[in-house]
């Protein structure tokens, strides 16, 4: 029963893993989703680009997933490196 | 040392049931409280049909309640259950239970508001299809309860399930997190559904010919928008059956916590984002119907990207709970 320092970085390795990809899921889940909600209000209102907007959409969301896959490496970093 | 323990889940009974109906009422009350205001505005535009407004917004606001009812309803169960008191376990079962059910129906309550609302809108401008907005807005209100139901799935498994058997640690953790994952996934899903549920009655009562293809798309984005609940009720069904060996070592426990926390809070982003853009498409579909397939094939790709760090979360709860 007696907890060692090693045990409670461990411990609070993994905490930290799943609170960094739980918290930062929601920015990115939340972005992606008005940039998808604003494209199709502009395919509604102008369908004739609805290439050139799907494309922009896209890309405003990959950059938007970016903290997304930040938090990802950070929780896989504390789970198998730190 | 047997006093102590009857008194700890004695405690956790009361502070779970205080959660599960302190948390569950919120939902309901802000969801409500918008169909209300919703319903003042709509009557002070058309006030000849009052009388539908007002039967309306009640039958909406009856609908959003049944979160905060499923709330009562474990609450009082965890007050007067007869339940072992000298098994910790069920202490943390019943603290659990009660996170996940007050966390679960934050986001159906708030969700259900919206159809709520926009139907009382749309009756005072189209008071022909008064009947046909009453429709989908049971509908898409229904569909918005289904994370508040997951939620109560869990935490009924959590107070009856008992666990005479399983080691006291780590299998706390994995109890405790069993109700983040679900609670805290359902806030999204449940705010997500609400908002393509509102924008189904706001298009209907702009466009009522387009009934059809607005309530299509408006299954189609709510089924993608309860996705990531679906993931937390996954996680925790695995926290709740996995036997896990015995360790005393807190890393163990914290892995599970942990996962539980991730697939929880990760959760709720993709839900709101889900229903965000369900709600652009099923707005838009109504206001330019001959678009529908092109809309609902973007709002399908738009919700896949969106859902993606949901995906994540899971990943890395799964790794924390197999792997690490």
């Amino acid at each position: 029963m007696a907890i060692e320092g090693a045990d409670i970085v461990k411990a609070a390795a993994f905490l930290g893993a799943g609170l960094s990809m739980g918290l930062g899921a929601i920015g990115p889940g939340v972005g992606e989703g008005m940039v998808a909600a604003k494209a199709c209000e502009a395919i509604g209102k102008n369908p004739r680009e609805a290439g050139l907007l799907t494309r922009t959409m896209l890309v405003g969301q990959a950059v938007s997933e970016s903290t997304g896959i930040y938090s990802l490496v950070i929780a896989l970093l504390l789970l198998f490196v730190v | 040392m047997d006093i102590d323990t009857q008194i700890l889940v004695k405690s956790a009974a009361f502070v779970g049931a205080g959660m599960a109906m302190g948390l569950g009422a919120m939902g309901a009350a802000i969801g409500e409280g918008y169909t209300a205001a919703e319903a003042n505005g709509a009557v002070s535009r058309n006030p000849e049909i009052s009388g539908d407004i007002f039967k309306n917004m009640l039958v909406g606001q009856a609908v959003a309640e049944s979160a905060s009812i499923f709330a009562l309803v474990v609450s009082i169960l965890m007050l007067f259950l007869d339940v072992p008191l000298d098994n910790l376990l069920n202490g943390a079962a019943l603290l659990g239970a009660g996170i996940c059910m007050g966390f679960g129906a934050v986001g159906s309550g708030i969700g259900s508001g919206f159809p709520g609302g926009q139907a009382c809108v749309g009756i005072a401008r189209q008071p022909a299809v008064a009947s046909r907005l009453t429709t989908n807005m049971l509908i898409g209100s229904a569909v918005c309860q289904t994370p508040a139901i997951f939620s109560m799935v869990v935490a009924l498994m959590l107070v009856f399930m008992g666990f005479d058997q399983a080691p006291l640690s780590p299998t706390w953790a994995a109890l405790v997190g069993a109700g983040f994952s679900t609670g805290l996934a359902a806030i999204g899903s449940g705010y997500g559904g609400g908002l393509a549920a509102g924008a189904s009655c706001e298009g209907i009562s702009r466009q009522p010919e387009s009934v059809g293809n607005v309530t299509t798309v408006m299954l189609v984005g709510q089924a993608v928008a309860q996705t990531p609940s679906i993931f937390g009720l996954l996680v925790s069904f695995i926290l709740l059956f996995k036997r896990f060996p015995e360790s005393y070592e807190l890393q163990a426990a914290m892995a599970l916590l942990g996962a539980g926390l991730c697939m929880g809070f990760g959760g709720i982003g993709p839900g709101v984002g889900n229903g965000m853009a369900a709600e652009g498409a099923v707005r838009w579909v109504a206001r330019n119907v001959k678009r529908a397939g092109e809309l609902m094939r973007i709002m399908l790709v738009g919700q896949a990207v969106s859902q993606s760090t949901a995906i994540y979360a899971m990943v890395v709860a799964l790794v924390l709970i197999f792997v690490v």
